[in-house]
């Protein structure tokens, strides 16, 4: 929203294209930067491949078989769909929020405390100030300081969605990915978890996958529109939604598709 | 007038009665082991658990030897079992599907075989393999290959097709996001599955070990061939043993009068040993569920 300065790009897409089970092609050859310490939106009709584009950042994909990449993604100019890769510490550096809320079968704290143990040789002091500060990172310390035994699982919506929000950031990620993050949250619950990404945006790299068109023009700065698995347009995000240069862009945004 | 405005009472009525039966059945296991083992416990009272003798002569009985060798075969079944289990039903669930199907099959397979055929298979393959081993290691092998570890390991063979079973289920119905999130935060494959998969499914994965502890207290056959029926409390993993059900199995055809009263006293403990599992696993459940969140 403010543009002093260009901003560094963080991640930068290159040619990528993606192939599930079977050879059924995804993406095709699609190029996108994401800048750093920005929010950049994703956004597109159901089964555009935004959530696929979002999921090749962390290779969360390699997961399931069959599925790969072609192309480039370069995380600070480094090629992570290289094979030699290595994925467990691209994820403490590349954090993921998912559809629904997922916290793990554990307290509160371990929630959090998880994947510190994980990265890091931490004392327990270490850990329960680290702790701390990710859940009043994600907005939820004032709402669970007294309950940190319980269960992740007994917490609302909203809060086991900003509790999952406090696992990512815990171990200091460089990028958070967001697949449509309020998408199973009440609205009030959604917009405590858009004040609480815009609050982020301070630290981290955020790239957020909605399908909620409202959603991306209050907390994005730069908007990406995929159709058929092709980047149509992307550009800040007010200028994508007043004056959208694509046709196909156009008529998504006012409703007439999607 | 529809059939269901007078059959629905009657049909009601019916599962009533089948359910109470049941419930019925079990108290009268217990009050028919409890009646005729009652010569056993007068003559023999509490001591009965702690004595070692199995003397038709003297009429002298014990049940120690017994306990502990089903105590014990059991929980080497188990030892063995868990693990192969756990990674086998890992390993199935994220195979490509006709290597899943197949091997899945496989270890179902497992259960289908009658005990009497492991019984058999553990006699003339599996003890002499044993005795073979021990005798190359140099090993002291006073029973030939016949024993506790024998008897863990036919044991740990029989049940395993159970847990493994019981735990594919609960990796398949564990929420892939769940399990995408653990690899999100930067788990490994095992990580994942000890720290996420485990904790989450934990009701049916004790479920799964206690239909394999359940099966393997009261196994029968399979152990009479290789435990070697010796009636002493096994302080080796290479010593011959009895169980519970072997010592049962081998003796009520010629036990009459008090050692048939024995016997029966030996069935009320494997009863209430059964028993008691089921109790102890309803309760930790119970215990844990407010920790894991369960609303």
């Amino acid at each position: 929203m403010d543009t002093q300065q260009e901003p560094k790009t963080k991640i930068r897409a290159r040619k990528l294209s993606f192939f599930y089970e079977g050879g059924h092609q995804a993406l095709f050859e699609n190029d996108l930067d994401i800048p750093e310490r920005q929010i950049t939106a994703v956004i597109g009709p159901s089964g555009c491949g935004k959530s696929t584009h979002l999921r090749t950042y962390n290779r969360i994909y390699s997961l399931h078989r069959g599925q790969r990449a072609e192309g480039e993604v370069l995380l600070d100019g480094q090629n992570i769909l290289d094979p030699k890769t290595d994925l467990l510490a691209l994820r403490r550096r590349v954090g993921m929020i998912f559809q629904k809320p997922t916290p793990f079968p554990m307290s509160v704290f371990d929630n959090v405390a998880y994947p510190l143990r994980l990265h890091f040789k931490l004392s327990r002091k270490e850990i329960e100030e680290r702790v701390e500060a990710a859940l009043q990172g994600a907005s939820l310390w004032d709402e669970v300081k007294d309950q940190l035994r319980k269960s992740g699982l007994a917490l609302s919506g909203g809060q086991q969605q900003r509790l999952c929000i406090a696992r990512a950031i815990a171990a200091e990620p460089d990028v958070l990915l967001m697949d449509e993050p309020t998408s199973a949250i009440d609205p009030v619950a959604t917009l405590k978890i858009e004040d609480l990404v815009l609050r982020l945006r301070e630290r981290f790299t955020i790239v957020i996958v909605t399908h909620n068109m409202q959603q991306a023009a209050r907390i994005s700065d730069r908007t990406a529109f995929f159709y058929k698995g092709r980047i149509i347009e992307v550009g800040p995000t007010q200028q994508l939604f007043t004056a959208p240069k694509e046709k196909k862009t156009e008529e998504y945004i006012t409703g007439r598709f999607g | 007038m529809r059939a269901s405005a007078w059959s629905d009472p009657v049909f009601r009525w019916l599962c009533m009665i089948c359910a109470m039966l049941c419930g019925l059945l079990m108290v009268a296991f217990f009050v028919q082991l409890a009646f005729a083992s009652g010569e056993a416990w007068s003559e023999f009272g509490l001591g009965f658990f702690v004595s070692t003798e199995w003397d038709p002569v003297r009429d002298l009985y014990g049940a120690l030897p017994s306990i502990a060798g089903t105590v014990f075969t059991t929980l080497i079944a188990l030892a063995i079992a868990l693990p192969l289990a756990f990674v086998s039903a890992l390993f199935i669930v994220d195979a490509p599907p006709w290597l899943s199907r197949l091997l899945g099959q496989a270890v179902d397979l497992l259960a289908a075989i009658p005990s009497i055929i492991y019984g058999m298979w553990g006699l003339f393959v599996l003890v002499p393999l044993m005795d073979r081993l021990w005798i190359a290691l140099g090993v002291d092998n006073e029973y030939g290959g016949l024993g506790l570890l024998t008897s863990g390991l036919i044991l740990s063979l029989m049940i395993l097709p159970y847990i493994c079973a019981v735990m594919r289920d609960v990796f398949r119905m564990t929420p892939p996001m769940l399990r995408e999130s653990a690899f999100g935060v930067g788990c490994t494959r095992w990580e994942t599955a000890r720290d996420i998969l485990m904790r989450y499914g934990i009701r049916g994965l004790l479920g799964g070990i206690f239909i394999g502890l359940g099966r393997a207290l009261g196994e029968t056959m399979a152990v009479l061939f290789v435990a070697g029926n010796i009636m002493k409390v096994p302080l080796g993993f290479l010593d011959g043993c009895t169980t519970i059900a072997a010592t049962l199995a081998n003796n009520f055809a010629e036990a009459d009068g008090i050692q048939r009263s024995a016997l029966f006293a030996l069935g009320l403990i494997l009863l209430v040993m059964a028993f008691a599992i089921q109790v102890l696993a309803q309760y930790y459940l119970r215990m844990t569920s407010a920790k894991r969140g369960e609303k």
